[in-house]
């Protein structure tokens, strides 16, 4: 066993390198580089911590916004509705107006035709009567020789056609 | 190495002068074990180095030395507890370079290379000071933090008082064991598995020099099982170190919790 037989040979040089190779190991990589590296994870990690709150806020903020969004959405539907049903009994009553007028023109329409037709109707009347009473005193006298006075004749006539 | 068709395995571990001579324990000798360690430390600056970017979204390299590195820091935190930041460094030291130097220690490199790997923590110099250091942690941060009150480490807490004076001494004399079996074991775990590997290595080669039918059954009985062997001390390159370092750290946490 070589370790065993050589021992006294060459154990200075054995400790001499292992010291050279542990204390670079221990001072320069695992007290020089270890912590570095560990603060670039923790580095990290904080970041990745910090952007996921940013993130959380983030999320919380739309959400709020939304629900605003939502509640001025919820007002404006009602303004809308009414606004809607305000215009539509607005529009009712225009056309309501608008009816009336054009049905009061027309009953006046009909009113000045109905006045229209009583005087012609009236004047014929008159113009009937008028020849009727002349063609009463013309048969009179015909038939009895009597003259009869015209206005007589008229009323004659006039009590005849009121029966 | 066979040399003259005898096997002999403890060839590998041989210490051999590149530069200068061994003399009178002359420490300045640059021997193979030297350029080992060097390897060792160099590939571990390397991928430590590969580390540094310190970039905020890593890369692989990065994630593995980040990996690494978080790896132990949770086994020391997690058995020492909040004082652990201050041992990380050890404890850190201790896993990366038992870890690489069995790693490479196991590489196939003398198939490619010149030279195969000397495997440094089959050398109970490197693996025994590394025990020694821990243990002169142990000893300095108990006494230092508790003095005479360490000893109270060896007595259990809530037993009875007879018990007390049974277990105290074996807790005493398992306390003492531990720098032994602490630095034996990764060596004894990589001699082991190189002797192996070395063994059916030199079958292998005898097997085929034999041009015989029965040579070819052992040869490829001797290659599976050396497949088989090197898979093992791949894991077992890994699980020493592990074991290592994470013994470190419940001694460490003993000393500085006490229980």
């Amino acid at each position: 066993m070589p370790q065993l037989s050589q021992l006294s040979e060459v154990y200075l040089s054995q400790f001499l390198w292992l010291a050279i190779a542990l204390g670079f190991i221990f001072f320069v990589i695992a007290r020089g580089m270890v912590p570095k590296i560990q603060a670039t994870v923790e580095t990290r990690e904080s970041k990745i911590a910090g952007d996921l709150e940013a993130a959380q806020k983030a999320r919380a903020a739309a959400d709020e916004t939304e629900a605003a969004w939502r509640a001025r959405m919820d007002l404006a539907r009602v303004d809308a509705a009414r606004i809607a049903e305000e215009a539509k009994q607005a529009s009712a009553h225009e056309t309501e107006k608008k009816v009336k007028a054009a049905a009061d023109k027309l009953h006046r329409k009909i009113e000045t035709a109905e006045d229209k037709i009583r005087e012609a109707s009236q004047a014929a009347r008159a113009e009937i009567e008028t020849f009727a009473a002349q063609a009463a005193q013309e048969m009179v006298q015909r038939l009895t020789g009597i003259t009869v006075d015209s206005k007589q004749a008229a009323e004659a006539v006039r009590a005849e056609f009121n029966v | 190495m066979a040399a003259g068709g005898k096997i002999d395995p403890m060839h590998q571990f041989v210490i051999e002068p590149i530069f200068g001579s061994f003399g009178h324990n002359n420490p300045f000798v640059f021997t193979n074990s030297a350029l080992w360690t060097l390897i060792v430390l160099g590939t571990i600056w390397i991928f430590m180095f590969g580390g540094m970017k310190r970039e905020l979204i890593p890369g692989r390299w990065q994630v593995a030395v980040e990996g690494l590195i978080s790896f132990v820091d949770d086994m020391v935190n997690v058995s020492i507890g909040p004082e652990g930041k201050k041992f990380l460094p050890w404890v850190f030291t201790a896993f990366v370079f038992l870890l690489f130097a069995n790693l490479i220690g196991n590489m196939p490199f003398g198939i490619y290379a010149p030279a195969h790997p000397f495997t440094i923590t089959a050398q109970f110099t490197f693996t025994g000071v590394m025990s020694l250091i821990t243990f002169a942690i142990v000893l300095g941060v108990g006494f230092w933090k508790h003095g005479l009150h360490f000893f109270s480490l060896f007595v259990p807490k809530d037993a009875p008082l007879v018990f007390k004076f049974v277990i105290a001494p074996i807790e005493l004399v398992s306390f003492l064991v531990r720098p032994f079996s602490l630095g034996l074991r990764p060596f004894i775990a990589m001699f082991a598995g190189h002797v192996l590997l070395d063994v059916f290595g030199n079958f292998v080669v005898q097997a085929l020099n034999s041009h015989s039918a029965g040579g070819i059954g052992i040869w490829l009985l001797s290659m599976a099982f050396i497949m088989f062997v090197s898979m093992i001390e791949l894991l077992v390159a890994a699980i020493q170190a592990y074991v290592f370092a994470i013994l470190t750290s419940l001694y460490i946490g003993e000393a500085v919790n006490l229980h």
